[in-house]
């Protein structure tokens, strides 16, 4: 069973939608009983990282996340949820995260070449970099479908594949049980079903 | 890099896609979920469903067709067509749709935009716009086109994106329907005028048409067209496989 992280952000319709298209069993929640429970974790989360954040402790999932990752439990952030996994985020102001991973979430805007749009929007390629559990059944260099203005340097803890938009954007982070991808992977056709078939299968190699 | 998209539109009527369509080998679709699903397998990158029922039982049946749609097809959806209130937006969000395109909505109210935005992040607001040369000017039509709202579309579109639009379509009423190409000049005005996404609608009858789209204006995202792709008379995979060939990049 997965338990996605019930906070109040978002619509999830299409995440539950894509787990059953894997075969995986999931259930949106914030009770912590059914999450502790659970044989994984998803993070979800759209809209900005601050109030993310607030809701995310303020719930009391912030604190049940954490818990729950070091006692092992594999866990997916998606989107804004996987900029959530790190330290801090300088979206509109400055705001801490989980810090379940080294790094800082930065805004676009200003670093990116001229002539290049924001939000970055659109389908853009894997560049793998790292041998990763997450990325088993998808090659180097398929497209997944990206929709954000604030981005992990590729110089974040556990980045195993960026996506090239001027400056190298971290596509996907894993480290030990702490998973996450800066698009939306049920949004992402088959590559997308792939990657998330790779989470709830777990790391079988 | 970020690839150029390729969009085929659904128009839906009481749940079924409203003109005839023959696509490859499968006769007479006219099942909107089984026509998306297709499309979703030969490479399009998105797809747009328009709502052009008029009553509240077809519009249940909207949604139903919404519904079973994302349940199978994993790319992004966006829904247009009697998109009037916040409201609306709510309904076909929670259906699964990513974006709503709002259009005559936005013209009647032109603060839903801005609420829209606030509610639902910019990501999902699409501004669609009909543009007509009226005079030498280009001039934003109400109603599929029938009613000059004598507004002067760039500023227009620049108002919307300041207010939150974060996707701009433009249908060229000029060139709909004719299928010898895309309104480059009027795209390039757009593309010019506001930094969002821009996806051009209207004029597509080959496959070349949408090489030189991409290669005249590189501003634009995205191509988007009905009747060319219903009718088999551009397959999209072939179609990407071309601009392919052709240096452009697209998702394959």
């Amino acid at each position: 069973m997965i338990a996605v992280i019930d906070y109040g952000v978002g619509n999830l319709f299409s995440l539950r939608c894509s787990l059953s298209a894997v075969g995986a069993d999931s259930v949106v929640t914030g009770d912590p009983e059914i999450i502790r429970a659970a044989d994984r974790i998803i993070l979800p989360g759209v809209g900005a990282f601050g109030d993310a954040a607030e809701k995310l402790k303020g719930s009391g999932m912030a604190a049940l996340v954490k818990e729950q990752a070091a006692a092992g439990k594999p866990i997916l952030g998606i989107c804004l949820g996987m900029q959530l996994l790190f330290e801090k985020s300088y979206e509109y102001g400055e705001h801490a995260g989980l810090g379940l991973l080294q790094g800082e979430i930065l805004p676009m805007e200003g670093r990116l070449p001229a002539g290049l749009k924001i939000p970055h929007i659109g389908w853009n390629a894997l560049k793998k970099t790292k041998d990763s559990a997450l990325l088993r059944y998808v090659k180097e260099g398929e497209h997944v479908y990206f929709v954000h203005s604030f981005y992990a340097p590729e110089d974040a803890e556990g980045v195993v594949a960026t996506a090239e938009y001027g400056v190298s954007v971290t596509a996907a982070v894993e480290k030990d049980n702490i998973a996450g991808c800066q698009f939306h992977p049920e949004k992402s056709g088959g590559a997308g079903l792939a990657i998330l078939r790779a989470f709830c299968e777990g790391d079988r190699r | 890099m970020i690839t150029k998209r390729i969009i085929p539109c659904l128009d839906v009527r009481d749940g079924k896609v409203v003109k005839g369509v023959n696509f490859g080998g499968l006769r007479e679709v006219s099942d909107p979920v089984a026509l998306a699903s297709r499309y979703s397998e030969c490479g399009a990158d998105e797809l747009v469903f328009y709502d052009i029922t008029a009553s509240s039982d077809g519009r249940k049946l909207f949604t139903d067709v919404l519904r079973r749609t994302a349940e199978t097809v994993f790319i992004p959806l966006t829904v247009g067509g009697g998109i009037n209130t916040t409201d609306d937006f709510g309904r076909v969000l929670a259906c699964g749709a990513d974006k709503v395109s709002v259009n005559t909505g936005a013209i009647k109210d032109p603060d839903l935009v801005r609420r829209a935005a606030l509610k639902y992040g910019d990501q999902c607001v699409v501004l669609s716009v009909d543009i007509k040369r009226v005079d030498g000017v280009f001039r934003v039509f109400a109603k599929g086109g029938r009613e000059n709202t004598g507004l002067e579309a760039i500023e227009w579109i620049r108002r919307g994106v300041e207010s939150g639009a974060g996707e701009i379509v433009v249908n060229s009423i000029d060139t709909d329907g004719v299928k010898g190409g895309f309104d480059l000049e009027m795209l390039a005005a757009v593309c010019d005028a506001v930094d969002v996404p821009v996806i051009a609608s209207g004029g597509a009858g080959k496959t070349e048409d949408f090489i030189t789209l991409f290669q005249s204006v590189p501003g634009v995202d995205a191509g988007l067209a009905a009747s060319v792709f219903h009718f088999g008379e551009i397959a999209i995979g072939d179609l990407k496989k071309e601009l392919r060939r052709q240096n452009i990049n697209v998702r394959l």
